[in-house]
């Protein structure tokens, strides 16, 4: 049970905490206001905060030189794409570890971990090649199997932990009750797993948004995702702070959003169940 | 018809044997109660009927039919969990239709079992709910209710009451009975509860370590039972052992007397001994009456008028007629 | 605890995941290894046949090896530091009695969900530039010198882009860790006389010891490859290569793949002893 705490004490607290969170935040709260300022006013000294004529120019600017819109359709294409897959493959992968264990089960789980642990950079040339010889470099379709495969170990693992908090007595009652193994997953399983199985999918949603060695390195044109839109920004159009600003905004907006909604799930996903 | 087998079966979890080789049968329409402390066994064995575990070896028969490798779907048989395992995101009207959706049952037909089923059990104000708004009885009926809409040729209960409180317990306990007379259909229930066990019963099946220590009705095991183990077990307050000289004298390697057999007097009898602790219950009172030269009280039953203060010396007299007696390897002496 | 049959369904419907994530294992594994034995360089005369563990030597004795693996830990200490440090200080802040919570944990998380190209770029650019940037303006505000930070500083730039991005992570785990602790323990503490430090030192540093060792691990991980923060700020220069970096630049820009295999297989030994730890908490939590 929580105590009463003195007012003035929890004012304290509350203006540290605020001041701290608000420091933590600048980058992106000024970014997201230079992207609404001229050029100008973007690099005046001393900064403007909110003074300053506030103006969409930016944004239709990026858009219509950079077409933002086709980026930004390759990020949702790959990140949604990729997670969509992972969670189809790994449903049934993690209903039989979870409710119909054996000894290899834990050797299994650790296993796939580890080749989540396995250094990108280690392997770059083998799918660099295999991707040029395949004709797939440059290709949406490649970049959502190799970042499905990615996060494959980390879908299992959220959605194993999900599924082992529902009492094997419930999938029993299914099965006493008629239903064959796929009616159970379908109709008793997933219905109940509904929350575990949205979390895994947004947060893996956002981890597949946010890779940047992949994507950087697999793509061009035809099938770079907003990571690499961003990156084309490193010089010289860098310089140009109000643009770089809006860009910037148009490509962590849409993620923040749901990643504010999944911060709960994150610490299990990212944990893969060790702290919850 | 809801007749079932066990010929031979035999369950062992990699080098554990939980069951070593049992037969057992159980007729149409009885209420078989499994009983035991728990590990015993007993969920196991239920569990193989319901073939939620495969048989090690042996073979399970239902109504004649080899059922051994039938998947659970197959078999007929509905069953109660001890937590319920209600489906959380269903109403309780879907949750009693599921196994008849299961089973392509039309749907008028569904509504006319769900109607019937929801009448008998109480559940008709309730139907639309979740089982999360249920109370813990309600959700033991639409447990039952599940069970009973398929018609099953017999039902199997897992400890069902066991997460009920006492008042609740009891109620149930009686709609359970109270349901097997109106249906008449087979009814296998497991509990470490040995009041459960002679209440419902028509016939007990004791179980220690998978090993089945004796087949019976209620009475016969009150009356007779095969050995000191089925002894101690059944029957409340439990039933006193002695070994030593009192056995001795009656030929036996222990002895056992019921609380309810031993007599008492404050001028004399056999045994001397103090009052300990008293226990009313209103209608009895156990004493616990510690004898000269003896470890272990002894617990005997007296009427709930009797007074006796701790520390009273009272005599102690048992039923020789009523003293069940067993040899050094505890089987009962008949 | 289960049937024959449920068991064969359940190694039916386990085939795919563990096929799919075993040849993504195992084919690039093999060919790097293959590679790492191999002169091969697709540019310049393409492949040229076994060298055995000339590559391995080669990787090492270089020039760039001992500084990029001395920048490695510089990078990654340096951040696992301040993650750990003030992540445990800001957990605490926000286990406080507090008005707005909610908006101060969702300002403090946010820049966990910041694109790695983009954090990078905006702290490259609108801060940490010379002439433009905030931290510019800021120096010439109190009369300094603006720092020129990507190439005067560059291990503690990309430390703070870095620790930004993750300082977030390790806050929320171990607040996360902090609120599981059972409210009762402390209160017996406080019965028995503890005072706020050794409740700290004694109950909650204890209680949070293993949520710091896995953020520890995790972020080992995930840090040992950082990639797009170096790719866009620094390009790997000033001396702010790591070992992934100069593996990418080994097996990319130059295309000496032959070269760049042979520290890819370093960089995954590396990998594989710090997983092997993670994987030792992770598992003992399983039988749990």
């Amino acid at each position: 049970m929580a105590r009463a705490v003195s007012n003035p004490r929890k004012a304290l607290n509350t203006a540290i905490a605020w001041g701290i969170g608000l420091l933590i935040f600048f980058p992106i709260l000024w970014t997201i206001l230079t992207s609404f300022k001229t050029e100008a006013e973007a690099i005046a000294n001393p900064p403007v905060f909110l003074a300053f004529d506030w103006t969409l120019e930016n944004y239709s600017v990026v858009q219509e030189r950079s077409n933002y819109m086709r980026f930004l359709w390759n990020s949702v294409f790959i990140a949604g794409g990729s997670t969509l897959l992972g969670v189809i493959i790994a449903v049934p992968a993690a209903w039989s570890m979870a409710f119909v264990p054996s000894k290899r089960t834990k050797d299994i789980l650790l296993w796939m971990l580890s080749t989540k642990m396995l250094p990108a950079v280690g392997v770059l040339y083998p799918i660099y090649l295999l991707c040029i010889q395949l004709g797939v470099l440059d290709n949406r379709y490649a970049l959502v199997v190799i970042l499905m495969l990615i996060n494959l170990p980390i879908i299992v693992w959220m959605l194993y932990t999900y599924f082992k908090e529902i009492p094997g007595e419930i999938l029993e009652a299914a099965r006493m009750d008629g239903a064959g193994l796929k009616e159970e997953i379908l109709y008793v399983l997933t219905p109940m797993a509904v929350p575990g199985i949205a979390s895994t999918l947004l947060l893996n949603f956002i981890l597949a948004w946010n890779e940047a060695f992949w994507t950087l390195n697999l793509t061009a044109v035809d099938a770079a995702p907003l990571t690499a839109f961003i990156a084309s920004y490193s010089s010289p159009e860098g310089l140009f702070f109000a643009k770089l600003s809006a860009a910037s905004t148009m490509a962590i907006a849409p993620i923040l959003i749901l990643g504010w909604f999944s911060q709960k799930q994150l610490v299990r996903g990212l944990t893969f169940g060790a702290v919850k | 018809m809801g007749r079932i087998t066990l010929d031979k079966v035999r369950k062992a979890f990699g080098e554990v044997e939980v069951i070593p080789p049992l037969d057992l049968t159980i007729e149409d329409g009885e209420f078989v109660v499994f009983v035991g402390p728990s590990g015993c066994g007993k969920s196991t064995l239920l569990r193989l009927i319901a073939g939620l575990e495969d048989v090690t070896a042996g073979q399970i028969r239902i109504d004649g039919e080899d059922a051994t490798m039938v998947p659970p779907a197959k078999r007929g048989l509905a069953m109660v969990f001890q937590s319920y395992a209600l489906y959380p995101h269903m109403s309780v009207r879907k949750n009693i239709a599921f196994p008849m959706k299961m089973a392509g049952i039309p749907q008028d037909e569904q509504n006319r079992r769900i109607e019937a089923a929801a009448k008998a059990l109480n559940l008709t104000d309730y139907l639309d709910r979740r089982p999360g708004q249920l109370s813990g009885g309600q959700r033991q009926r639409v447990a039952i209710g599940r069970a009973i809409v398929r018609e099953p040729a017999a039902f199997l209960f897992d400890e069902p009451l066991s997460n009920l409180d006492a008042a609740l317990r009891h109620g149930m306990r009686l709609e359970i009975s109270e349901l097997h007379k109106r249906l008449d259909t087979t009814m296998i229930y497991v509990t470490h509860d040995q009041v459960e066990a002679m209440t419902m019963a028509d016939k007990i099946v004791v179980l220690q370590g998978g090993v089945i220590e004796q087949v019976g009705s209620p009475m016969e095991l009150y009356r007779a039972p095969r050995n000191i183990f089925v002894a101690g077990f059944i029957g409340s307050p439990k039933m006193n052992l002695l070994t030593g000289e009192e056995a001795a004298k009656r030929g036996a390697h222990t002895v056992g007397i019921r609380p309810e057999h031993v007599s008492i007097s404050t001028t004399d009898g056999a045994w001397k001994g103090t009052v300990g602790v008293a226990e009313h219950l209103g209608s009895d009172t156990f004493l616990h009456v510690h004898r000269e030269g003896a470890t272990d009280p002894m617990t005997v039953r007296v009427d709930g008028e009797f007074s006796a203060r701790h520390g009273d010396t009272v005599w102690l007299t048992a039923q020789e007629d009523q003293i069940h007696k067993f040899d050094a390897d505890g089987l009962r002496i008949a | 605890m289960a049937t024959q049959h449920s068991r064969s369904a359940a190694r039916f419907m386990m085939a795919p995941a563990v096929f799919l994530l075993l040849v993504w294992m195992l084919v690039p594994l093999s060919m790097t290894l293959w590679f790492s034995f191999r002169r091969f360089l697709p540019l310049r005369g393409g492949d040229q046949g076994f060298v055995w563990f000339e590559n391995y030597s080669r990787f090492i004795s270089s020039s760039a090896f001992w500084p990029s693996v001395q920048t490695t830990l510089i990078i990654v200490g340096g951040i696992l530091l301040i993650s750990v440090v003030f992540g445990i200080l800001l957990a605490l802040l926000l286990d406080q009695p507090m008005w707005g919570q909610g908006v101060v944990r969702i300002l403090v998380i946010a820049p966990f969900f910041v694109m790695p190209t983009v954090s990078a770029l905006v702290w490259k650019n609108m801060f940490m530039d010379p002439t433009n940037g905030l931290f510019a303006h800021l120096w010439r505000a109190f009369g300094a010198d603006p720092v020129v930070w990507l190439s005067d500083a560059p291990l503690f730039s990309i430390i703070l882009i870095v620790s930004w991005q993750w300082l977030p992570f390790a806050t929320l785990i171990l607040l996360t860790a902090i609120q599981s602790l059972d409210s009762e323990q402390l209160e017996a503490a406080e019965m028995d006389g503890a005072g706020h430090l050794s409740r700290f030192g004694y109950i909650i540093l204890p209680h949070m010891s293993r949520a710091i060792t896995i953020v520890i691990l995790i972020q080992t991980i995930f840090l040992l490859s950082i990639f797009a923060e170096i790719f866009v700020t620094t390009g790997g220069a000033f001396g702010s290569r790591t070992l992934t970096y100069l593996i990418y630049q080994r097996v990319l820009e130059s295309q000496n793949v032959g070269l760049g295999s042979a520290g890819g297989v370093y960089a995954i030994i590396l990998a594989n002893i710090v997983a092997l730890f993670l994987m030792r908490i992770v598992g003992k939590n399983l039988d749990a």
